[in-house]
């Protein structure tokens, strides 16, 4: 990844606003938001984020790219798209910070111990295995993402609320060893693999010509 | 006047006026007191009958004169006009009837007023509340008919002062037009008025047509997509206006003398050969003009009195102006730096140079065209070289027009980098060239150096708007706290039209060097009637916004040729025939009348008294209000009509506990402001009695004095607000009022009075709950303090 | 065969045994009533919920929902797509827009999606369930099926982020949409007016990883409905049911409160007022018991 990462800057030399265009998700948006702030005063987690979505952007504009892609910002949004909504530029906010936070990972530059960076991590495993989420498990890494003893932990605290979800039949014990799949595993291996492939090869190659 | 009059006083029954009012007793007062000589009573007064039986007694010459006893004088007017006719209105039925109905009323009452308001698409009253209710008391009744008979009596009385208004014989029609300035705004406002069949002659200053904009490289997009700097298109307008048959071109010229007033400005226009020496003079020659556009632009900023901008340390630093310069000489090869003629690599604009700022030396106010220049001249560089950063420094990007949007994305698009911050200091780089920059970024909060191969100011428009003839009466904005400071931008002040008149050379300025017209309601008004001010001599503007204004002023000048034609005002007392007319004899030379008219209408004569020019004049009745001996008046509005109907109303002994509060209300703001009230069923005193003035400017004090002799114990003055937002109508007429005003304590003191008994207040007409209330606060004080002593 | 069909996405949550397995079981029931089929796309798998991006790239993420659209194309020709759950119904009509704007996405993603061997035509409406319901039966209908109506109940309507945000319903606004209000009514229930946590997030996903955050978040979503003297919640999307349900515990030991507030699916309202039982209306599956609503439901 890091190979990578000095690939990117050897390649852009400091215009990490193009840098951001050719490779991040929506990332051609950001030089069309003008700081009226509405996204940042809009986000739920507001009180919580080093940089919201409005800062994020502006120090994108001032080349600053290791405090971007080392920031947690993007990595506190909950989708709720509240943003989008309110941007008077119409910008896809919330798709430019899962686009910075996937290209971050991707340059080796996001923050380590990062708990939504862990999860998500743990959800695309999760679904790539079997095509479909296996919420107990999905649980049950989690319960285990900072290590074993926290992992009981957690586990522990959690268990009141589990057998209430197990009581109900909303939590099955049994999906731990089973659960639900796709049929065609193999199929759908592939097409993720091929997407991945076309991906990293327009990232590593360049941006497709013709695009700007 | 040597005609026998004979008054006809008709008194409607309609719109609640009958049910809750006597009429036969209305009548009584009329015939009686109101000495009518002929009185009568209709349901529905403006019904095509009832105006039938109004016209039949006029032509059978059993009447001369009307007093129309029915709703508000301002409604029905063209229903209650007659040529020729003085007509006279008792308001009963907003002044009386609408604004008396409270709870406790029948709802005969207000169901009548619902009926006729779903007749003429009127507010409804609310009827709900009132049904069932108990009938209105005897002594409520008894209160509510004085005022009525006070209506009657002072509507009857005012027609007795009045005569019918009819023109001078001094008006002249002359369909020509000066255009000064050959601008874009110049340019255009020739054109349109040509192309209506109008004459024009357009005054240019310099050798050549075009102005500010022919300096252009390109200009601002105002035609969508507005993506992309365009054409000024000044060739085609210069050629467009060489071209037409009824523009002549005068350039090299100025404006040596106006005199005159419109229909007969009379204009001495000197040709001057700048190559010939100081004064350059090469001939002059006088031309009569109907009305003149004044269009002489504006002045970009100079900075190189405001160190932190670094003008004076950088060859590399230059004004937006300046780079356009440099833009047209390039014609779209790509531009180096000033200062070594090295490839430009980086540009950055910065925003409000030396605007939008309290510092001494600086422009308070926001130029309005500079981002989207900024904008335009970063494309510039983009558009040569995507690769060249361009940074656009901003503390508010402001892109005003129906483009603006449109095109400040466009430059976000093409990769013009936009940056919240503050410029601290610009400097030269050193050796390398170039300038340094010093910033606060407001978004990332931190402070910033670097430099740039170029730093364009984006600086700002003084206006060419003439000597200020006021400055000296207004104080200046400047706190004179730093002595240490620069002074104040000096802005070379050389006339432009030389008036004769006596208020001064020049269109007088309201604010920061810009002439003065009436923002909100007549922006094309200036206060010389029939001069109007067009483009950025008015107000900051950029070519689109100028065109549009330079539009505007033709429509009015060729509006002020025709009513200066037919002897009719401009605005706002438009098509009023009326004109002050003065009892010579009387005057003592005073000079009040000519130094207080806010539209410099009044001159001096050789034996020093004062010479009223009627086309100038808005017949605002400011010179009225203003003269100590009261030699001045209007056919239709005198010290008579007002101060005889505030004597004729009925001044009840103390001991009857009904006091009497006179309220003299702007017909403008004020007036309406109570109409609208009574509309809506919202009372006032009952104890009030309203008559409407032309201006607060108009109001003699002798009215004032004259009220509280008669035993009025209170008067209330209610017009627009005065300063520099003003909202008067006729600019000045409410604060001479207040200042007026202010000299009346010594009077009361005089009479023995309380101060409390005179008060003024500004009113705009949304104070639709607020004008009421204010009369209702005056009971209430004047129940506090007790009835005037002077009653007897 | 029922009068409607549609291509059914049911989504990871409404499986077997899954957070939001009674959510299907009401829509069952309720679907039943209103003769509607559902379809389910054969073999479709996860969207990646607005939170796989980690690992997830954007290709990847939207050859995801592609592949369910390429399938519903395939074998439930004809019909639209219908997502009960938001955070689905977002991103496969996310997906079939952006492929429609961006040819060579479009065409990366068939290029992907044929070592699945499956083409993506996109030309497949995706729908909300609550936009079948809106729009193609509509109160009126839903009003007749109605046998026992929830008489006496306050319900606030919290419709949350996805169903309402970036598309929402046609015709409501992003900062105060009435349809769960209207839909309450049209059950005979009351609704809480001026809710003013409708439409606040939850914390969605991370409620997971950022558990004090969302708790937060949530705390106020319930007190509001309180103080509008809510007896229940009603939500339309399986996360917000489920963050705003099952953490009361939580939050009550943290914060002291004493929250007992049952949060159900508008499925489950209608399958009780349509005279459905406990179970079919999904009853079973609530963690914090919806008391006045069983008791409803238990009525002969």
């Amino acid at each position: 990844m890091s190979e990578n990462n000095n690939e990117m800057i050897e390649r852009y030399r400091g215009n990490f606003l193009r840098e951001v265009e050719d490779n991040v998700e929506e990332g051609e948006w950001v030089k069309m938001c003008m700081q009226c702030g509405v996204c940042s005063g809009s986000c739920p987690l507001g009180p919580h984020w080093d940089f919201g979505p409005q800062t994020l952007f502006m120090m994108i504009r001032a080349g600053k790219r290791d405090e971007v892609l080392a920031a947690e910002g993007p990595w506190m949004c909950t989708s709720c798209y509240n943003c989008i909504v309110r941007c008077p530029r119409e910008l896809p906010i919330t798709h430019i910070m899962h686009g910075l936070a996937h290209y971050a990972v991707r340059m080796g530059l996001a923050p380590k111990n990062q708990p939504t960076r862990k999860f998500s991590d743990l959800f695309w495993k999760n679904l790539k295995a079997d095509g479909r989420v296996n919420e107990l498990r999905l649980g049950i890494s989690l319960y285990f993402m900072h290590g074993f003893v926290d992992g009981i932990k957690t586990a522990l605290k959690k268990a009141p609320l589990g057998l209430g979800m197990v009581r109900t039949k909303r939590m099955n014990p049994m999906e731990f060893f089973g659960g639900h799949k796709v049929r065609d595993r193999k199929g759908f291996h592939r097409m993720l693999e091929k997407a991945e492939e076309i991906e990293s090869a327009r990232i590593e190659k360049g941006p497709r010509p013709g695009a700007e | 006047m040597a005609k026998e009059r004979k008054i006809g006083a008709y008194i409607c029954r309609g719109c609640g006026i009958g049910q809750a009012l006597d009429a036969d007793r209305l009548e009584e007062v009329a015939a009686r007191e109101g000495r009518a000589n002929l009185v009568r009573q209709h349901d529905f007064l403006c019904a095509p009958e009832g105006v039938e039986t109004i016209r039949a007694d006029l032509a059978s010459g059993e009447v001369s004169d009307v007093v129309v006893c029915a709703c508000s004088g301002r409604a029905m007017t063209s229903t209650f006009r007659f040529d020729g006719v003085a007509v006279a209105r008792a308001n009963l039925r907003e002044g009386v009837v609408w604004s008396r109905a409270r709870k406790g009323e029948s709802s005969a009452l207000a169901d009548a007023g619902s009926s006729d308001s779903s007749e003429r698409g009127e507010i409804p009253a609310k009827t709900g509340e009132t049904t069932g209710e108990a009938e209105v008391s005897s002594s409520e009744r008894e209160t509510m008919q004085e005022m009525a008979d006070d209506h009657i009596r002072m509507a009857c009385t005012e027609i007795r002062f009045m005569t019918p208004p009819s023109p001078s014989l001094e008006q002249t029609l002359n369909r020509t037009i000066l255009v000064v300035g050959g601008g874009i705004s110049g340019m255009t406002a020739a054109l349109e008025s040509a192309r209506a069949g109008y004459s024009v002659t357009i005054v240019e200053k310099s050798a050549t047509l075009g102005g500010f904009a022919a300096r252009l490289w390109k200009r601002i997009p105002d035609r969508s997509p507005c993506e992309a700097p365009v054409d000024p298109g000044i060739a085609t307008l210069v050629s467009e206006v060489s071209v037409h048959e009824r523009i002549t071109v005068e350039t090299s010229s100025k404006i040596s003398r106006t005199s005159g007033s419109p229909g007969k400005f009379k204009v001495t226009i000197e040709r001057c050969d700048p190559a010939s020496g100081d004064d350059g003079s090469t001939g002059s020659r006088t031309e009569t003009f109907g009305a003149i556009i004044q269009a002489t632009g504006f002045t970009p900023f100079d900075p190189s009195h405001i160190p932190e901008l670094g003008y004076a340390a950088s060859g590399d630093v230059v004004t937006s102006s300046e780079l356009e310069a440099l833009a047209l000489a390039a014609k779209g090869e790509a531009l180096v730096r000033p200062s070594d003629a090295k490839p430009i690599k980086s540009v950055l604009f910065v925003q409000c140079a030396g605007q939008r700022s309290s510092k001494p030396g600086h422009l308070s106010y926001c130029s309005g065209y500079c981002c989207a220049a900024s904008i335009k001249q970063a494309m510039y560089f983009q558009d040569a070289d995507p690769s060249i950063e361009t940074v656009v420094l901003y503390s508010d990007m402001r892109t005003p027009g129906s483009g603006g949007e449109d095109f400040y994305r466009s430059g976000q698009s093409r990769g013009i980098v936009f940056t919240k911050g503050e410029t601290s200091a610009i400097s030269a780089a050193g050796e390398g060239g170039g300038a340094r920059v010093r910033y606060r970024d407001l978004i990332l909060d931190e402070e910033v150096e670097r430099d740039f191969d170029l730093v364009v100011l984006a600086t700002g428009m003084v206006a060419n708007a003439g000597v200020d003839s006021e400055a000296n009466d207004t104080k200046t904005d400047e706190p004179d706290t730093n002595a240490s400071a620069p002074a104040a931008i000096e802005i070379p002040v050389e006339s432009i039209l030389n008036l004769t008149y006596r208020q001064g050379p020049d269109l007088p300025h309201l604010a920061h060097g810009f002439a003065d017209s009436h923002f909100i309601c007549f922006p094309y008004e200036t206060r010389r009637t029939g001069i109007y001010a067009a483009g950025p001599v008015r107000r900051p503007m950029d070519i689109a916004q100028a065109r549009e204004d330079a539009t505007g002023s033709a429509m009015k000048a060729i509006q002020a040729i025709e009513n200066a034609g037919r002897g009719r005002a401009a605005h706002p007392r438009s098509g009023d025939l009326s004109f002050p007319k003065v009892r010579y004899d009387g005057c003592t030379q005073c000079k009040r009348c000519t130094v207080e008219c806010p539209f410099g209408a009044i001159d001096e004569d050789e034996k020093r008294y004062p010479l009223f020019n009627e086309s100038r004049c808005r017949r605002c009745g400011t010179c009225m209000g203003a003269c100590p001996v009261r030699v001045i008046s209007f056919e239709n509005y005198s010290i008579d009509t007002v101060g005889q109907q505030i004597k004729s109303v009925e001044i009840p002994d103390e001991t009857e506990n009904k006091p009497r509060i006179l309220v003299l209300a702007c017909e403008n703001d004020a007036w309406p402001a109570l109409d609208m009230a009574a509309r809506l069923r919202r009372s006032w005193s009952v104890f009030a009695r309203v008559i409407p003035i032309r201006c607060l400017g108009s109001v003699n004090t002798i009215w004032v004095t004259d009220a509280l002799n008669a035993g009025y114990d209170g008067v209330m003055l209610m017009g627009c607000k005065s300063g520099e937002n003003y909202q008067c109508h006729f600019v000045k007429g409410s604060e001479m009022a207040q200042y007026r005003m202010t000299k009346i304590d010594d009077t009361l003191e005089q009479l023995g009075l309380e101060k409390e008994r005179v008060i003024t207040h500004e009113v705009a007409i949304t104070d639709i709950e607020r004008a009421p209330r204010l009369i209702n606060e005056m009971e209430r004080t004047i129940a506090r303090i007790g009835p005037s002593p002077l009653k007897f | 065969m029922p009068k409607r069909q549609y291509s059914f996405y049911p989504g990871c949550s409404s499986q077997k045994g899954a957070s939001a397995s009674n959510y299907l079981t009401s829509v069952e029931a309720m679907c039943d009533e209103l003769d509607v089929e559902l379809n389910e796309i054969p073999d479709w798998n996860c969207c990646s919920a607005s939170i796989g991006y980690c690992g997830g790239g954007e290709l990847p993420r939207l050859a995801l929902s592609a592949r369910n659209i390429a399938l519903s194309e395939e074998h439930n020709r004809g019909q639209d797509i219908v997502a009960t759950c938001a955070a689905c119904w977002l991103a496969t009509r996310e997906t079939k827009e952006r492929l429609e704007e961006d040819d060579d996405l479009m065409r990366e993603t068939n290029q992907a999606l044929a070592e699945a061997g499956l083409v993506l035509e996109n030309t497949t409406r995706i729908r909300h369930m609550v936009e079948v319901l809106i729009e193609d039966i509509g109160y009126e209908e839903m009003g007749r099926h109605v046998k026992k109506p929830l008489e006496g109940m306050k319900i606030a309507g919290y419709v949350g982020c996805q169903t309402n945000r970036p598309f929402g319903i046609e015709g409501e606004s992003f900062e105060n949409p009435m349809y769960l209000d209207k839909l309450t009514e049209t059950l005979g229930a009351e609704s809480v007016k001026d809710y003013d946590r409708k439409v606040s997030c939850c914390g969605g996903a991370l409620a997971f990883s950022e558990p004090e955050k969302s708790q937060a978040l949530i705390k106020e979503i319930i007190e509001a409905a309180y103080d509008g003297g809510a007896d229940m919640i009603v939500t339309p999307c399986p996360v917000c049911q489920m963050n705003v349900e099952i953490y009361q515990d939580e939050i009550n030991a943290k914060y002291g409160t004493r929250f007992d507030m049952p949060v159900a699916y508008y499925s489950t309202l209608m399958a009780v007022a349509y005279g459905k039982t406990p179970k079919q209306a999904g009853l079973d599956g609530h963690v914090i018991r919806a008391k006045k609503l069983e008791k409803i439901a238990g009525k002969g």
